[in-house]
């Protein structure tokens, strides 16, 4: 109870920042989406049908119904696309911030508390990583990793289907590529909150290293890296459509936005339309969590 | 009859928060005529600060002055144009404030922000600028004024970053100077010299100067008069001898009875904390503000809104007090209930010939430079023994306290607690016996506790760790105990430490450090951080503690009248060396180490009957990389007796049973040395009895 509380009385603070506001907002409605979608009156999303190609929005399908938002090159719903494509679109970038996260936060708390040899070493790593622009080190990896590499058969033979194999291999790239970026953060939290006398207070009565970390450390960076989390969230959402538009993400049919730019950009100003709703979609989602960051670093500054 | 520089008239400041207005000072006057230094002193959060940043007319956006008018030179600031109040600050009105090295830039040399000043305001050319910066610095008493003009800040010292600071408030003559804690920051020598400083500029320029500080004593040094505040009220105005001997307000009486004096210990006069705690600003009492904390508190007197008031025919001392006059005042002495002194026991904690060496990091192949943090230092504690290690910052007091604590180890020599030696043997070796049995208190009230996490589960974490309750059932009931133990109530357990205040979580941190029932606790400074209300009250539980329990306390202080107050013997060091240890009486008196002597000499005193000598150390704190050959202290002692000094480590001398000294000074020097304090009326008579010798 007394946590619902704060967490409302948390939602009544961002209330004062406007700009947050709307950025809660637009992230509330794709959230609210995804969790609905499959109970709202859509067309099958991945039903072709070969007389309405291309359509324009607000299109009278031939039975009966409304194409609200046009129809792709294969005469497929754009509009029911988009919402069921929110689902895979959240819940993969989610994933993969939170994995990336974990790791960046694992590496960059042992590297800051730890010090000395464990420091030079994690920020080495880190460094090098972070030397590759970001969209070679992703084909790479799933290059590396991808479905027909001995990692991505072993999946398959597991029974994972295709999209699980691929999305895996979507997580791991994001986790290579933004670990290190999280790791430098939380490190240079961890370098100052280390001095803290209650630090010095839990060595004196003998408490490990890992528990310092996560009991003493972490939660006291948790401020600044909410706020990170929510950029890094809106970024990792924009590389994940942009491997989608590369071919490296989801494996067809799965309605993927960043796939469904792609699917229609032959087609060039015949398919304006299909092309104009994904990326409306992608920019909606990216500039609502990067306005929510916004407004929470705003919140957290007063005071 | 003259202008006066500054007439604060019934002044009122109000901060507009989230949560509404909230009133900072109210009803406020305040007369302060030419070349007249007047202090205002109180506790964080009076608002003492806040007066001075309404004199500058800078309060920042969410401030503002609500009513009444500030005038400075027959004009009222309120009612001045932004333009007009940027030429007056920083010349006609200028500020120094507590941290130098925040209003100095960084990345600008001395020279450049210095001429700056009178470029600005005067007009004046480069070259003028700089004579007239040099001149300046000259009289802030920096020595070679050009290689400083060609430092940067971080090239100076804490010390000689002030004087540049205070050199430049000077630079263009303002009518009124304000100084906000301007010494809190700097070591006791250090504060000394600019104490002294400020006090002869105060004269020579004739600048009218108003001192904010928290220090009664420093005020008293300073000022001519003083305006004591309590929750957003002055509550007592007047001359300070008016003041300090003849205080008609209970809160000014409170303060100076929880203020330690450097001539008295706990047994003789132990400190009364005021009751109760400073009312948040929105909690105000509709009356006198102090009424709930205050002794003399009437029914239908005191729950009124008060007014200053002159005291008896006295036009000059006023005071917000209804029942001042029918309060009978007590010269602050002989109150309270004296104690008994603990009897002391065996040794408990015994330091040989240690020696701490922190490697520094260099580049490739120069040579490692080392910091020698801890040269030789040797002492011992006994049971129910407050042991005091004294000195200024960089002397390696807290370093002792790292290679007890096991956070550091020692390079050599011996660590002996209860016989088994510890020196060596970092906390993450020490069986869990050991660790809870050696605990540490925190200097910083507002680090010692993780934000995060409630003070019921921070305590318990403590007993778990250390064996001492293994159940939940146990664990709470022992959590309770310990608040209990630290006059808190049980409810605290639950609360996250932002809901407390700073002297609170204090007491946590002491219940932690209890809660294994520790035979030796490290306080280090744990009571620099605090108002001096809640000081008294700190000290008085560590001491009640300390005898329910027979702890030794390890006491580390800069502050040497909390020192004088708490222990039964005090060690002083300087750069890593011993360089005095003895009880607290013969350490206090003479014969005295040279370092001693000039430490005692820099404490400021609250008592207008206490005269002292004053000595103030020349130059700089050397480095602890690259140590004076010889003694230590030669490169400032006063009392510097030639080459030998420069070349050869003084020896050890016995003095008494158990005061030793390290020092060159043959022995009928230091048995000739004079005390540091002396009563006026002591020095009254004895001048008596040498003219009437001489006559």
């Amino acid at each position: 109870m007394a946590r619902l509380k704060k967490f409302f009385a948390a939602v009544g603070l961002l209330r004062e920042s406007p700009v947050g506001m709307i950025g809660v907002g637009l992230v509330l409605f794709w959230v609210v989406i995804a969790l609905i979608v499959g109970f709202l009156p859509l067309r099958d999303p991945l039903a072709q049908s070969a007389g309405d190609l291309l359509k324009p929005a607000l299109t009278l399908a031939k039975d009966g119904g409304h194409y609200w938002l046009g129809t792709d090159d294969r005469g497929r719903d754009i509009l029911s696309r988009l919402f069921f494509g929110s689902r895979l679109v959240l819940f993969w970038s989610s994933l993969a911030t939170i994995i990336a996260y974990s790791v960046g936060m694992l590496m960059g708390v042992t590297a800051g508390y730890r010090g000395g040899w464990w420091d030079e070493a994690i920020s080495f790593i880190g460094n090098v990583f972070l030397a590759f622009p970001q969209m070679v080190l992703f084909i790479v990896i799933l290059s590396q990793l991808g479905s027909d590499s001995p990692a991505g058969q072993w999946l398959a033979r597991m029974g994972f289907s295709a999209t699980w194999v691929k999305g895996t291999t979507i997580v791991l790239a994001v986790m290579f590529a933004t670990a290190p970026q999280v790791a430098r953060i939380v490190r240079g939290l961890v370098l100052d909150l280390k001095t803290r006398d209650y630090v010095a207070a839990a060595e004196v009565r003998g408490e490990g290293a890992l528990y310092i970390m996560l009991v003493e450390l972490l939660p006291n960076a948790r401020g600044p890296l909410i706020v990170d989390a929510c950029l890094r969230l809106g970024y990792v959402t924009i590389a994940i459509a942009a491997l989608g538009f590369l071919g490296l993400g989801l494996p067809p049919p799965d309605p993927d936005w960043g796939k469904m730019i792609a699917d229609v950009r032959g087609f060039g100003a015949l398919a304006a339309n299909a092309m104009i709703w994904p990326a409306l979609a992608i920019s909606s989602l990216v500039l609502g969590l990067n306005l929510m960051a916004d407004g929470l670093r705003e919140i957290a500054l007063r005071d | 009859m003259t202008q006066p520089v500054l007439e604060c008239k019934n002044v009122s400041i109000s901060y507009y928060t989230r949560a509404g207005e909230v009133p900072a000072v109210y009803d406020f006057n305040l007369t302060v005529n030419a070349g007249e230094a007047v202090g205002i002193v109180g506790e964080s959060g009076c608002g003492k600060s806040t007066v001075a940043l309404a004199i500058m007319q800078y309060l920042g956006r969410n401030g503002a002055v609500t009513s009444g008018e500030i005038i400075f030179l027959g004009r009222d600031m309120r009612k001045m144009s932004e333009q007009e109040l940027r030429k007056i600050r920083g010349s006609q009105i200028a500020m120094v404030y507590q941290e130098p090295m925040a209003s100095l830039n960084p990345s600008m040399r001395i020279r450049d922000q210095l001429i700056e000043v009178p470029m600005v305001h005067e007009g004046l050319d480069a070259k003028a600028a700089e004579l007239r910066a040099i001149e300046l610095l000259d009289a802030v008493r920096l020595p070679d004024p050009q290689r400083i003009l060609n430092s940067y800040p971080h090239q100076l010292s804490g010390g000689q970053q002030q004087r540049v600071v205070i050199a430049m408030a000077l630079l263009s003559k303002p009518k009124l100077l304000l100084l906000d804690e301007p010494t809190t920051a700097l070591d006791v020598t250090v504060e000394a010299g600019v104490v002294d400083l400020i006090r002869d500029l105060a004269k020579k320029t004739g600048t009218a100067m108003i001192y904010i500080s928290h220090n009664l004593g420093l005020i008293l040094e300073t000022c001519d008069r003083i305006c004591v505040m309590y929750s957003g009220q002055a509550v007592e105005l007047g001359n300070i001898a008016q003041v300090f001997n003849h205080m008609r307000h209970p809160y000014t009486y409170g303060l100076l009875q929880t203020l330690p004096l450097p001539t008295a210990d706990r047994f003789a006069r132990p400190l009364v904390p005021i009751r109760g705690q400073l009312p948040l600003p929105r909690e105000r009492p509709t009356g006198c503000t102090f009424g709930p904390r205050c002794d003399y508190f009437k029914a239908g007197v005191c729950d009124l809104p008060q007014v200053m008031q002159s005291v008896a025919r006295e036009s000059t001392h006023e005071v917000r007090c209804a029942r001042a006059s029918e309060i009978k005042w007590k010269v602050p002495d002989k109150l309270g209930s004296t104690q008994k002194s603990a009897k002391i026991g065996p040794v408990v904690l015994q330091v040989k010939n240690l020696r701490k060496y922190y490697a520094l990091k260099s580049g490739w192949g120069k040579p490692a430079r080392v910091v020698k943090a801890n040269e030789k230092i040797d002492f011992e504690a006994r049971e129910s023994e407050t042991l005091a290690i004294v000195g200024e910052s960089g002397c390696g007091k807290s370093t002792v306290a790292r290679v007890l604590m096991g956070l550091d180890t020692a390079t050599s020599g011996e660590v002996f607690i209860n016989g088994n030696e510890i020196g060596q043997l970092p906390v993450k070796k020490r069986p869990p016996g050991l660790i809870s049995n050696l605990q540490l208190v925190f200097q910083n009230p507002f680090e010692t506790l993780n934000p995060s996490h409630s003070v019921g589960s921070q305590i318990g974490r403590t007993l778990k760790k250390f064996g001492v309750a293994k159940t939940q059932a146990e664990i709470e009931k022992r959590t309770g105990e310990l608040l209990d133990l630290v006059k808190l109530p049980r409810a605290f357990a639950d609360r996250k430490p932002r809901q407390l205040s700073g002297g609170q979580k204090q007491r946590i941190g002491i219940a932690r450090a209890f809660g294994g029932n520790a035979a030796v606790v490290v306080a280090d400074e744990p009571v620099s951080a605090l108002d001096v209300s809640v000081q008294a009250a700190i000290t008085g539980l560590l001491t009640d503690i300390q005898r329910e329990h027979k702890t030794t306390i390890v006491f580390i202080s800069h502050d040497l009248s909390v020192v004088r107050y708490l222990a039964d013997r005090i060690v002083v060091m300087y750069l890593g060396h011993v360089m005095e240890q003895g009880t607290a009486i013969q350490v206090f008196a003479p014969p005295y180490h040279p370092y001693t002597e000039a430490l005692l000499s820099a404490v400021p005193i609250a008592d207008t009957s206490i005269v002292k000598k004053r000595i103030v150390l020349q130059g700089e704190l050397p480095s602890a990389i690259t140590l004076p050959t010889g003694c230590p202290f030669q490169t400032r002692c006063p009392r510097k007796i030639g080459a030998i000094c420069e070349q050869q480590l003084p020896p050890v001398k016995q003095l008494a049973k158990g005061h030793s000294i390290m020092c060159h000074l043959p022995d009928d020097e230091l048995q000739a040395m004079e005390p540091v304090f002396a009563l006026k009326s002591e020095l009254k008579t004895k001048s008596k009895k040498r003219s009437q010798a001489s006559s």
